[in-house]
Parts: C-alpha cells; structure tokens; sequence
C-alpha cells in the first residue's frame, strides 16, 4: 500500500471516529466549540505520531525480541501516560504560547482511546516505521477533521429548537451518525 | 446497614447511574462491538470482570499508593486484568475474540473503570468496591445488550444468531454500519431521557407545542 493511499484511507475513507468509534470521549465531550476542538485535534494528532514512533521502536525491539508480547497492552499504556506527561512538560517549558492552547486537553488525551488503537493497529497489521508513523498522522488529521467538522454543527444547534428527550449528548450522537452516513460515501475510494 | 448499602451500590449502576445511558462513558465498545447480542454480552461480561477486578485490587492497595502515581499505577492494574480477558477469550471463545478485535485491549482505556476506581473504589473497602463495581458492569452489559439486540434485529433480522423473519425481510443494513450505532444509541438515550423525566410531562409538551 502506498503512502498516499495509507494517509487517505487513515483519515478519511476509515475515520477513526466515524468508522472504528476510537476517540468518542473528546468527540462528544471538546465539540462545542471549534477553536477548542482545533486544538484538541492538533494535541491528538501531536501525540499520536509520538506514540506510533515510540510504541512501535518497543514492539519492534524490545517485545519481539525478548518474546514478550503478552506485555503489549501494559508496556503500550505506561508508554502513553508518560508519554503525555512528558509532552505536557516539554511544551511547558519550550513554548508558553502554545501550552495555553493545547495545556488543558493534555492529560485527557491519556485515555484517548484513539492513541492506543494507533499503537495496537499498527502492531496488528505488522506496518513497517515508516508506514506507522504516516498511519500515526493521517489517524491524527482524520480525528482532527470529524471533531472540528462536529464542532461546526454543535455551534449551529446551539439556537436549533431540540425536543427536551434529545437534548446533550442524544442529539450529538445522532448526528455523528448522519456524519457517518455521509463519510460513508469516501468508502469506495480506496480498497481495503 | 451494611449490607442494605451494599445491595444500594450495587443497584444504582443498573438504572439511576447508568454508565452508558447516564453518564455517558465508555462510549467505544458501545458503539463498535454491538453488532449482535453475543457481541454486546462478551464485551460486557469482559469489561464487567476486569472492572471487579481492577476496583477489588484498586481499594486493596489504595494505602500503598502514592497518590501522585495512583493514575499510572492503576492503569497498569487494569491493563493487567485486560491481558488476561484478552488471553481467556482467545483460549476458549476464538469467535467471540475474533470478531471483538482491538476493542478487546481497548478495555484499558475505558473511562468506566478508571472513573469507578477513581470516584468509589479507593474510597470505599473492598466489599462496597466490588459492589459498586459488578453493579456498573451489569448496567454497562445490559445497556450493550439492549443496544445489540435492536442493531441485531432491525440490521440482520436475528435474535442471538438465530433468524426472526422469514425471506421477506430486507435487513435494514445501516444498522450494522457505524452510522446505524450511533442513530440507534443517540434515540436509545433520548427514550431513556424521556422515560426517566417520566414520560406524561414529555407528551404534555408535545401536545401544548401541537397546538401553539
């Protein structure tokens, strides 16, 4: 699979949110505004490419070597936390500016079930370093995409007369469903 | 009075605190494995055991702790308890763990069971814990269940596998397509919102809006 195909089908064709439901917390939970969701998209997208590089030297180097990948799940989720924490502190410390966008969403992104999926796909379906990390990013930009997307509409309904029963997170799921429907639509592009 | 408490915690997580319909956790299982009944039923007994589990062990070793680590720490508790759901289900349900997939391993990060830990276990004993703990777990089952079982029958016209209708049934296939999960959970919640409320002064409020 080329590279292009790889970023394409990662972000658009199988949306991480809309197609394999990873990272539904922040979908529903940082939608209500687009800068917020922006910014929360960029930090996923930041912190996935992270973890697929890392997570994915570990697998390679030290599970298979030592024949231990019963551990995936553990060593992958101390991986990830620390990982955030360290990112929290290094964007801290390099640029304030950029700490007061993303510094709240940070220690959310810990369980981010979409960080995992990235680190558990890749393993699953044997990618080499390169091909991780671009399937790290496009995960990213295809997250990024659905939740500011998601955002637009959230600011519409604010003045959109919602029957009481739908109201909260009823009528953000469905219409993260007419999302789906209409993201089902890319599904031809790309085979597999 | 103990026991009384513990027959509370443990019936709260069924209706009033429901997990997925009230607050709204764990959202991914919900909304990726219920396919089916057999689906939904796997991914909750599997998440409802590495919930007693991870709560039993979490009170246990709450004064060992350090608290600014407890994050961290629990996690490694329930990814543990995961591993070995995952080795189970692949040991003895080879189907059931094939079509569950990743969502197995992403039991970890389930909200549900880092938030009970969190909000009850390390502040109650053991007893309260795994109270608390199997009744979110049968709350969490049964709200997959309920999910399942309409996807299920609307998107495959089944019932546990086994055919409901005859030739003449066109499965409506969205239902078993991502966008059918979230539809079906998004009107499945405003139901639970509607019958909650108590469902008189929902259609007292239709009715006056019919007539304005």
């Amino acid at each position: 699979m080329s590279l292009v195909v790889l970023i394409i089908s990662a972000a658009i064709v199988n949306n991480f949110v809309l197609t394999y439901f990873v990272g539904i917390c922040p979908f529903i939970g940082v939608s209500k505004k687009i800068d917020a969701a922006l910014s929360m998209g960029i930090a996923v997208t930041f912190v996935m490419t992270i973890t697929a590089i890392v997570t994915w030297i570990i697998n390679r180097f030290i599970l298979i070597q030592l024949g231990l990948p019963f551990l995936e799940y553990v060593s992958y989720i101390v991986v990830i936390a620390s990982l955030v924490q360290f990112v929290e502190m290094f964007i801290r410390k390099t640029s304030p500016a950029l700490y007061k966008t993303l510094g709240i969403f940070l220690p959310l992104i810990t369980t981010n079930c979409a960080i995992l999926f990235v680190a558990l796909l890749h393993t699953m379906r044997g990618y080499g370093f390169i091909e991780s990390v671009v399937f790290g990013i496009g995960a990213g930009v295809g997250f990024t995409l659905a939740i500011v997307i998601m955002a637009g509409i959230r600011e519409q309904l604010e003045t959109a007369d919602i029957p009481k029963p739908f109201q909260g997170a009823a009528i953000t799921l469905i219409v993260a469903g007419i999302l789906a429907l209409a993201f089902m639509g890319f599904s031809g592009l790309v085979a597999a | 009075m103990a026991t009384r408490s513990i027959t509370y915690e443990f019936a709260k997580g069924l209706i009033k605190n429901n997990p997925v319909f009230v607050q709204v956790l764990g959202m991914c299982p919900v909304l990726a494995v219920t396919t089916s009944v057999v689906n939904g039923l796997g991914m909750g007994m599997a998440t409802s055991f590495v919930l007693v589990s991870a709560a039993l062990i979490g009170s246990l070793i709450k004064p060992l702790v350090p608290s600014e680590v407890r994050i961290p720490v629990y996690a490694v508790v329930i990814a543990t308890f995961v591993t070995i759901a995952d080795l189970v289900l692949r040991a003895f349900f080879p189907p059931l763990s094939a079509s569950l997939g990743p969502y197995v391993p992403l039991i970890v990060v389930n909200c549900v069971i880092m938030g009970r830990i969190e909000a009850f276990a390390t502040r109650n004993g053991p007893g309260p814990a795994v109270s608390d703990a199997l009744g979110m777990g049968a709350g969490f089952t049964a709200a997959l269940m309920v999910l399942g079982a309409v996807r299920e029958v609307l998107g495959s016209g089944a019932f546990f596998g086994i055919e409901l209708f005859g030739e003449g049934f066109t499965p409506l296939l969205v239902m078993i397509l991502p966008a059918g999960a979230f539809l079906t959970l998004g009107v499945l919640m405003a139901i639970f919102n509607a019958l909650k409320e108590g469902s008189h002064t929902v259609l007292i409020k239709a009715e006056s809006k019919a007539e304005a």
